[in-house]
């Protein structure tokens, strides 16, 4: 597990890193993201059929992933603590986010829908 | 010493460490998972949405700064990282699933950012919102860190497009599924994406909590709209600037 977790750090430092020294507009981990999908994509390690170190950063992530919505909880509580930011536009703000998101989630979802190869599932 | 002064003095002396925080915050969390898992995973019952009312109402209660609570909760907030880079490992176990549908992703990313970017500035322009609110409105549907990073690159406030955005995710994770419901979207990988884009972390929190495949192109779509924003929305913001 602590090999696991080590590679998870490294990858986001490495993110970090390139994110500061090119000063570009996707955050760290985001990069660190694309890196491990990448190394992974090259080693090709395959679950269940062995015990090692591939199959150890596959239980790691979904131990992390398994509360994902915990770690959103300190930054929610910002949110509600700091309310007063958005003062006399927070009845319009709400709107926005409101119409834009459900507007955003039927639009991408029909528009994927419609895109996608016809799967064995419809 | 009375009992209530010793109290007090332990109170004085638990609150000023992150133990308490760390402590209250999974409890709440723990107590809101049970009540999302017992209601059948009921969509108005967000884990995150719940958990931050009790906590919030801990803190207003007893009088609490934000910044006090923060100091203990910094080691949970701390995750997101790292829990950013293991979402590449559903990717990757489903990468026969992704690649093979590659060319509607790609499209669909694409395509959705510009609409979610035109819509938000659309509405908040139709509403008369000032300049300064619209520039921190734009990136909503990405996740939080990339969205306070355009948002401070286009002149916008971060720390008000970090409001935004949160509000953002619990508002897709929590109305999400009805309104797919309702226009009758039943794909599970299109859910899950549309979440994944509209919806950011938290949107992709609450599609992997009900299905395998939509949790995963959730987290392709959070990751991929991310990067394309981050790419497209300065561009974006100079044609609108232009145009105003």
């Amino acid at each position: 597990m602590l090999h696991a977790i080590f590679l998870i750090f490294v990858l986001q430092l490495a993110g970090e890193f390139l994110q500061k020294y090119f000063a570009l507009t996707v955050p760290g981990p985001v990069i660190g993201l694309l890196l491990m999908l990448g190394l992974l994509l090259f080693l090709k390690p395959s679950p269940g059929s062995d015990s090692g170190f591939g199959q150890r950063v596959i239980d790691t992530a979904n131990t992390l992933l398994q509360h994902l919505s915990l770690l959103f909880v300190p930054i929610g509580v910002g949110v509600v603590m700091h309310l007063q930011l958005l003062e006399s536009q927070l009845v319009k703000v709400l709107g926005v986010i409101i119409i834009g998101t459900l507007s955003t989630l039927i639009f991408t979802a029909f528009l994927f829908q419609w895109l996608r190869k016809r799967g064995p599932d419809e | 010493m009375s009992d209530a002064m010793r109290l007090y003095e332990v109170w004085v002396y638990l609150q000023a460490e992150p133990l308490f925080w760390l402590t209250l915050t999974i409890g709440c969390y723990l107590f809101a998972d049970f009540l999302y898992k017992s209601s059948g995973l009921f969509p108005l019952l967000n884990p995150v949405a719940i958990s931050v009312a009790l906590v919030s109402g801990c803190l207003i209660i007893f009088d609490v700064e934000y910044e006090r609570y923060f100091n203990g909760a910094k080691f949970i907030h701390f995750l997101l990282g790292p829990a950013t880079v293991a979402l590449a490992i559903p990717i990757y176990l489903n990468w026969r699933v992704v690649s093979t549908e590659r060319v509607a992703i790609l499209a669909t990313v694409f395509i959705g950012s510009v609409f979610a970017i035109a819509i938000t500035f659309g509405i908040s322009y139709l509403l008369n919102i000032d300049l300064v609110t619209i520039k921190s409105l734009l990136p909503r549907n990405v996740t939080a860190p990339i969205a306070m990073g355009i948002s401070e690159l286009i002149g916008g406030i971060p720390s008000l497009t970090a409001i935004i955005t949160i509000v953002t995710g619990v508002t897709g994770a929590a109305l999400g599924t009805f309104v797919l419901d309702l226009v009758r979207i039943r794909n599970m990988s299109a859910r899950g994406f549309a979440f994944g884009l509209t919806s950011h972390g938290i949107g992709t929190a609450r599609a992997m909590s009900r299905d395998k495949t939509a949790g995963v192109f959730a987290a392709v779509a959070m990751g991929l709209s991310g990067v394309i924003t981050a790419l497209l929305l300065p561009l974006i913001f100079r044609i609108i600037s232009d145009l105003l």
